[in-house]
């Protein structure tokens, strides 16, 4: 049944309650609690709209920066400092979270960094993105989804969780998924549900399948102080990391799961070291500490990885905002990573080094990235990472040693 | 049986809002002509404008959030002037971050949950400001609503009242489908809130049953369009406005028209295209609040801000000719053949089946083509087709869509929004507020997942508790499909153990999802 509701899914992109979203493995990877007391988690963070990188993680060592990203550029000096994370790359001041994380070694940046796609368009360029294939057109499944496919599968887990109605399309596909979703509103009674779920299944099988899953998750959600709260986007981000945090540290909680941030499309007045962006890295951020206190000594086993479907232009535009890019950035934070570095083969921002002209050069794919991921986490093998995971895509190996 | 109570409820489902309840006799009269019923309402001249008592233009619109603003304004300092003790010290993010949530896309949903809150709710505003506040600060008296919120509730009723009393509802959900297409975010600031409603009343509506290239200029010169994509803000490179103020292009407005309003992704434009159209539409803005321009709020055409010389587009050089440049290059891509094929592509899916048929799909793709996008006829020749009368009802109804059709089927005219927004919100579809200029998704996928089909179930519940007691469920299923009802709907429905439960599950019913 899973696999006849999921093959419906095929909206363009996951719909977002309050801009933010979350889903989850249904199933507990077998090698949970082996013997060596490992028990990994792998939490995938989207950021749609495209993350201006080099706002983020900033180049300041390259001199060409400064002039191409005008005043909205970092500086390790003023009134709201970047904070260096090397001589050459500076951290956007709004996320001192990440920074101690960096510091501690449980943070690291990959800059310089693109899916495959080379086009402009959001919504490819997120199918490209979540979907794990070479180009665009593809959204059956995501390339998350295949990886638990290929996973031992292990007991159902208890609790479950994803915001949002729907389930976003790097976790889509025929390995079964739960959501949650944090609304509070009087509920309609069991047995008025179970006549519903009844009828379905016999007039309409997949809404039978939609509303059980969507009755077991709010169950197991529920009974805890997962209350909705009112909020902006980025008290959001910071309430669906601290539920989802708290229901992947339960013994039987989820392990591998997906989340979605939306708004990063900083077209104008995108701000430097405060501002726009600023507003919603300080988001982002909360987000990831929230997963490090929600999740605490499970903390120890875990990857977070945050990706955005393309980077932004490098030089800003006419609005003191940046247009649809290429090259970005890709963090991953989490006890489980071997951090305190910024991995990048810089391409430099010389007018000949940009990526046609206009965007930063990407030198490094982000599949290799996420293969590394993937690899040092749950053991994939190059083979299924390149030929299942994310088809075609042998050239792109995984980065070694990005977990420890 | 003479009456075809199955081709009715593709008449009204399919096609409309559903069967209006009480004494409409909707679904006798859909059946004994499907086709008509349909049709009738495409021959009514009047049907489509929407005027109400104290709905105003966006320029009016335009200056009464200007006004706001300066109030909000002189209010906050004289109480800086006034009381500076009692005002705690400002930290050095908190005037940054107020100017974000009013202004930008950023703050995605507190203006709408702020208009649409009861009056009790929006006491918590200054705990929205404050994400990383620990504990809610006591509660002040609730505040009246400011115009922007009035305005969008305005809008938003106004709305819904003319789609709970249509007869069949086809050409308001023809207006959804263009609003939706052409959708613009009342979340990305002040201005697209109170501009929401004005927006598809003036660019939409005139042009639901007009020629496509007529809506298209209405909707890119239309100021809440220009704002939401940011054209007021783009200049071009060696316009005297932008070698003055050192700014220049921004691509939004200009990607988007292509992208997402006409051409469609991969429809044979490139980034020198994008960049291109964006130099041409430089310019294109509204004029704020000083009026220098024109009167505040209004479209202008702003010579000093338009990139000088002539533009190559698709293959096309565009002479210097100011606001015609622009408006001839839309005229052109309104014609494209990529335009076509997208337009009939999202036409049927919306209205026929996730997975378009082809054939009918050519066949609205040549009819767009041969009437140079005349859109009377190209809902005519959905309607005429045999493909969306034999094509089962499997499309989900979107939130909207079920929120009509049961306040329809309830004959429940709404006097208030609030119930209705705070459910679309719930649902995933947050009115006039789509998360991308892509607008809300539209295939039964999105809106059949776990989460939104159980927040469905406990909104129908509510309603089967608020209004079951004074109901009958067999007769709103007569209503509601009649004989075109499952055998088990019918018997679920009857075998509900009480009015309430029995209201709730026929509302859930597949006769009442799809469509």
């Amino acid at each position: 049944m899973d696999c006849t509701e999921n093959r419906l899914l095929t909206s363009r992109r996951g719909l977002l309650l309050g801009g933010a979203s979350f889903a989850a493995w249904a199933y507990l990877p077998k090698f949970a609690r082996a013997a060596d007391g490992r028990d990994p988690r792998l939490v995938v963070v989207i950021l749609r709209g495209a993350l201006d990188g080099l706002s983020t993680v900033a180049p300041i060592g390259d001199p060409d920066y400064a002039g191409l990203h005008g005043p909205i550029a970092l500086a390790s000096d003023g009134a709201h400092p970047a904070i260096m994370l090397d001589s050459f790359f500076a951290l956007h001041q709004a996320m001192p979270e990440f920074a101690r994380m960096y510091r501690d070694k449980h943070a690291a940046v990959v800059h310089a960094v693109a899916t495959p796609y080379r086009d402009r368009s959001h919504f490819d360029g997120q199918d490209v993105l979540e979907s794990g294939y070479a180009g665009p057109g593809r959204v059956q499944s995501g390339w998350l989804n295949r990886a638990l496919e290929a996973l031992p599968r292990g007991e159902r887990v208890s609790s479950g969780l994803a915001v949002g109605p729907t389930t976003p399309l790097v976790l889509r596909g025929n390995a079964p998924t739960v959501g949650w979703a944090p609304l509070v509103l009087p509920q309609a009674d069991d047995d008025t549900a179970m006549r519903l779920v009844d009828l379905y299944r016999h007039r309409d099988p997949s809404l039978a399948t939609a509303l059980s899953q969507g009755l077991q998750l709010d169950k197991a959600a529920s009974g805890d102080d997962m209350k909705r709260k009112p909020g902006n986007a980025v008290a959001q981000m910071r309430q669906v990391a601290r539920g989802a945090a708290k229901l992947m540290a339960a013994d039987d909680g989820p392990r591998i799961a997906a989340l979605a941030f939306d708004g990063w499309d900083t077209h104008a007045n995108e701000g430097g070291p405060v501002g726009r962006l600023a507003f919603l890295l300080g988001g982002l951020d909360g987000a990831l500490a929230e997963f490090e206190s929600g999740l605490a000594e499970r903390w120890r086993d875990t990857v977070v990885v945050v990706a955005t479907e393309f980077g932004r232009t490098a030089r800003i535009n006419g609005t003191d905002g940046t247009d649809h890019g290429t090259g970005t950035i890709a963090l991953l934070a989490g006890g489980a990573v071997k951090g305190g570095r910024v991995i990048a083969d810089w391409p430099g921002l010389k007018l000949a080094n940009l990526h046609e002209g206009r965007d930063l050069k990407p030198t490094t794919d982000l599949r290799s990235v996420i293969k590394g991921v993937l690899q040092g986490q749950f053991g994939l093998s190059d083979r299924v990472l390149a030929e299942t995971v994310f088809p075609d895509s042998a050239s792109a190996k995984p980065i070694k040693g990005l977990v420890s | 049986m003479a009456r075809d109570s199955q081709a009715a409820l593709v008449a009204l489902n399919r096609f409309g809002f559903g069967a209006r309840g009480g004494a409409s006799g909707d679904l006798i009269n859909a059946a004994s002509d499907p086709r008509g019923f349909v049709k009738a309402e495409l021959a009514r001249p009047t049907g489509l404008l929407l005027e109400a008592p104290g709905l105003q233009s966006t320029q009016q619109l335009g200056q009464a959030v200007f006004a706001y603003q300066d109030q909000v304004k002189q209010a906050r300092e004289a109480a800086k002037a006034t009381a500076p003790a009692e005002t705690p010290a400002p930290t050095e993010q908190k005037p940054a971050l107020r100017r974000n949530l009013s202004l930008n896309a950023a703050a995605t949903e507190i203006a709408g949950q702020m208009a649409q809150a009861k009056p009790a709710d929006i006491a918590a505003k200054p705990e929205l400001m404050q994400p990383g506040a620990a504990a809610p600060a006591a509660k002040p008296a609730p505040q009246p609503l400011n115009v922007i919120q009035k305005t969008f509730r305005a809008e938003a009723l106004a709305r819904l009242q003319r789609a709970t009393l249509a007869e069949c509802g086809f050409t308001e959900r023809l207006v959804v489908f263009w609003s939706n297409h052409f959708c613009i975010a009342a979340s990305k600031g002040e201005l697209a809130r109170i501009w929401a409603g004005a927006f598809e009343r003036e660019a939409i509506r005139p042009h639901v049953l007009g020629r496509f290239a007529d809506m298209l200029r209405a909707v890119e010169q239309h100021p809440a369009m220009l704002f939401f994509l940011d054209n007021q803000q783009s200049l071009g490179p060696d316009s005297r406005a932008g070698q003055n103020r050192k700014r220049g292009l921004n691509e939004n407005l200009a990607r988007e028209i292509m992208e997402l309003h006409t051409l469609g992704v991969g429809g044979g434009y490139t980034q020198d295209d994008v960049t291109s159209l964006a130099r041409i539409i430089t310019g294109w803005t509204f004029a704020g609040r000083q009026g220098q321009l024109g009167p505040p709020g209004s479209f202008v055409f702003n010579a000093n801000a338009h990139q000088p010389g002539p533009q190559m587009l698709l293959g096309k050089s565009y002479e210097p000719t100011g606001l015609a440049q622009g408006e001839a290059a839309l005229a052109d891509i309104a014609r494209h053949p990529s335009t076509a094929n997208f337009i009939a592509t999202k036409f049927v899916r919306h209205f026929v089946a996730d997975d378009p048929p082809p054939a009918l799909v050519a066949r609205l793709r040549d009819v767009f083509v041969r009437t140079d996008g005349d859109l009377r006829t190209l809902a005519t020749a959905l309607v005429d087709s045999d493909e969306a009368w034999k094509a089962p009802l499997t499309k989900m109804r979107s939130p909207y869509d079920f929120l009509v059709a049961s306040g329809r089927l309830l004959a429940r005219v709404p006097e208030d929004p609030g119930a209705y927004l705070n459910n679309l919100n719930l649902l995933g579809q947050p009115l006039w507020s789509p998360a991308g200029p892509n607008g809300f998704p539209d295939s039964s996928a999105a809106w059949a997942a776990p989460e939104g089909m159980k927040l469905r179930l406990d909104i129908a519940a509510q309603m089967g508790a608020r209004l079951g007691n004074n109901i009958d469920p067999l007769d709103l299923l007569e209503f509601a499909a009649a004989d075109a009802a499952s055998i088990e709907t019918r018997r679920t429905v009857e075998r509900a153990e009480s009015r309430q439960q029995a209201l709730a599950l026929l509302l859930m019913s597949p006769e009442m999802q799809r469509r």
